[in-house]
């Protein structure tokens, strides 16, 4: 009872305090969403078909939602250090709720309000031609949201060691960037070559991105939006399994972690 | 006042080879006001949040209310408001909602909080400013409000790192009116820093650290008597005779002093009265100073605490602009 209000209470506060600053959410979708048709609109008639009836454009799309979702997520990690920076993590610190509950509610935040922001980039799903049925999008919440807690955690942990804002943002950066574009976010994951191949497949954000692909565009095992792993195609519930298995082990981490600090 | 609430034994601090707090041990008693004084960097932060369950010790053991600081923490931390040294606000939040925000942290309440949280934004004047956000309180308010939260939740021990730093006299003076006032209503314990001498007065004992160790530990009555007695001005119709007189009667020997004398007694205010029965009428002017905890403090430690006040106006100056300069 104590955890859940504990949780809930922090939740609720990221989440008024974005309510606060809701132009962060125009900012946050301005650079996908440039991503999306910029790209797409200027590469889809020399990149032909990449699925079927799958122009450029359409393949990228879950992509797209796929790296909205992870650049918000790691929000978590931010809005920890922020806190620290100004003072106010002492006094969540000192309050009698877990330390477990702080860190669950902050990776909740975020991911609440990454889920927000990959529905907003859903709504533009006609406007490219991708037709998304109330099915499709009901199944994509629950990917988008495991993606966004996985991620979170990542952020969180990564907050409880790195102290100043200024580093976790290089580290934020350095991390965030090589695992949206080795994700297959951009490109189909089949024939890379070898080394492209291996970080491709070790990278969390696959598992994360490409069901979403699956959901979206179609999961038939044969078509070409599935991958493989030591030479098994992955159905879509291998792929969140990976994916909850990466998951858990980064929100256990981050409450140990987030438990040890000082 | 004989349970006593905190208990702290050889308590032991080091980061890396500077130890900040060195073996030092004290209790509190219930409701007691309790003040913890000593220069810049002798170890009084460091000291509370060992207390609070922010710092784990090196050593030794504290408990509040017979609870481990260590060991049952959430415990602990039920029992204890604070109100720390640095900024501790959101300020991207109203002060309401950072007053909303404690209250369901600690868990009180809807039907006690909201009254609550009225009652204390009036006591701090910050009412007609509770929907704006802090970022535009100025540095006063922002520490009337962090006061203000620190009591929401009706705390039994009362942790005050430097409460009134930065604030102009009236506000200290009703802050302190406030806090006298809960002691007194709620039986309070209060544990407090402080660089101002007229604050620490207020204090039923106090403790004095430096580098890290308690060097004198009293009530402020006991602490000025150690250093030194009271200083008896007086001025009368005929210096020479009263001087003579003085002499015969008490074997004082009074200095010359601008156009009066003085003289040093043990206890100044039983003396003056015998004083001024025996004189009488010749008195034209007496007055009575007492060593100051100004005295102990230079006594005791070498350094003036006044010297702080300029460091302190520095560090008030930091609080509201500098943030991002402290780590
Ligand atoms: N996290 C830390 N890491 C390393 N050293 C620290 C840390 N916190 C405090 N210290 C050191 O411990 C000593 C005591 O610091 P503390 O903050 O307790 O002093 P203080 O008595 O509160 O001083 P002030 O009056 O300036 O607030 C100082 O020398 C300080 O530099
Ligand atoms: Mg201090």
């Amino acid at each position: 009872m104590n955890h859940l209000r504990g949780v809930y209470t922090i939740w609720y506060r990221d989440i008024l305090r974005f309510w606060h600053d809701r132009m962060r959410l125009v900012g946050s979708i301005t650079f996908p969403l440039l991503f999306l048709f910029v790209f797409g609109s200027g590469l889809s008639a020399r990149m032909g078909v990449l699925g079927p009836g799958v122009d450029f454009t359409q393949f990228i799309f879950p992509g797209i939602i796929g790296m909205t979702v992870l650049m918000s997520s790691f929000m978590a990690g931010v809005s920890v250090v922020w806190d620290r920076e100004f003072g106010f993590l002492k006094e969540v610190l000192v309050a009698p709720i877990s330390r477990a509950a702080v860190a669950a509610g902050k990776t909740l935040g975020s991911a609440t309000i990454a889920l927000l922001q990959g529905m907003v980039i859903l709504l533009f799903a006609p406007l490219i031609g991708v037709s998304l049925s109330v099915g499709t999008v009901l199944t994509l919440l629950p990917l988008m949201f495991l993606l966004a807690v996985s991620l979170g955690s990542l952020g969180v942990l990564m907050a409880t060691r790195i102290r100043s804002m200024e580093a976790f943002q290089a580290a934020m950066q350095m991390l965030m960037f090589p695992m949206v574009f080795l994700s297959g976010a951009f490109f189909p994951v089949q024939g890379l070559p070898t080394w492209m191949n291996v970080l491709v497949k070790v990278n969390p954000a696959t598992y994360g991105i490409t069901p979403i692909r699956q959901v979206v565009l179609g999961a038939d095992p044969s078509s070409p939006y599935a991958i493989s792993l030591f030479g098994q195609t992955l159905t879509i519930w291998n792929e969140v399994a990976m994916l909850a298995i990466f998951g858990i082990t980064m929100i256990l981490l981050a409450i140990w972690s987030f438990g040890n600090q000082e | 006042m004989n349970d006593h609430i905190i208990k702290v034994e050889n308590l032991v601090k080091r980061f890396g080879k500077l130890v900040a707090v060195d073996n030092i041990s004290f209790s509190v008693a219930a409701g007691e006001i309790f003040g913890l004084l000593g220069p810049n960097g002798a170890g009084k932060t460091t000291t509370i949040n060992i207390l609070c369950t922010l710092t784990r010790p090196t050593s030794g053991q504290a408990t509040i209310a017979g609870l481990d600081v260590v060991r049952q923490q959430s415990q602990v931390r039920r029992l204890i408001g604070l109100v720390f040294q640095d900024p501790s606000l959101d300020e991207r939040l109203s002060g309401l909602q950072n007053l909303r925000f404690h209250g369901l942290v600690y868990g009180v309440p809807a039907a006690v909080r909201e009254p609550r949280m009225e009652q204390l934004l009036r006591m701090v004047e910050l009412w007609d400013k509770r929907h704006h956000k802090v970022q535009t309180y100025s540095g006063g308010m922002k520490r009337r409000l962090e006061l203000a939260r620190g009591l929401l939740h009706h705390p039994k021990v009362l942790f005050l790192d430097e409460p009134t730093l930065g604030l102009d006299p009236q506000t200290r003076n009703r802050i302190w009116e406030y806090i006298l006032e809960l002691r007194e209503r709620e039986g309070t314990t209060i544990f407090l820093t402080t660089h101002y001498m007229d604050e620490a007065e207020k204090a039923d004992r106090i403790a004095i650290i430096d580098y890290g160790k308690l060097i004198a530990m009293d009530t402020p009555e006991k602490l000025k008597k150690m250093v030194g007695r009271d200083i008896i001005s007086v001025k009368t119709d005929d210096n020479d005779k009263a001087s003579t007189e003085i002499k015969l009667r008490y074997q004082i020997e009074a200095r010359y002093d601008g156009d009066g004398l003085s003289f040093e007694v043990a206890n100044g205010e039983e003396f003056l009265p015998t004083f001024l029965k025996e004189f009488g009428t010749r008195i034209l002017r007496v007055s009575l100073r007492r060593p100051s905890l100004d005295d102990v403090f230079l006594k005791l430690t070498g350094r003036e605490i006044r010297e702080e006040e300029v460091s302190d106006t520095f560090r008030a100056m930091i609080r509201q602009h500098g943030r991002r300069m402290r780590r």
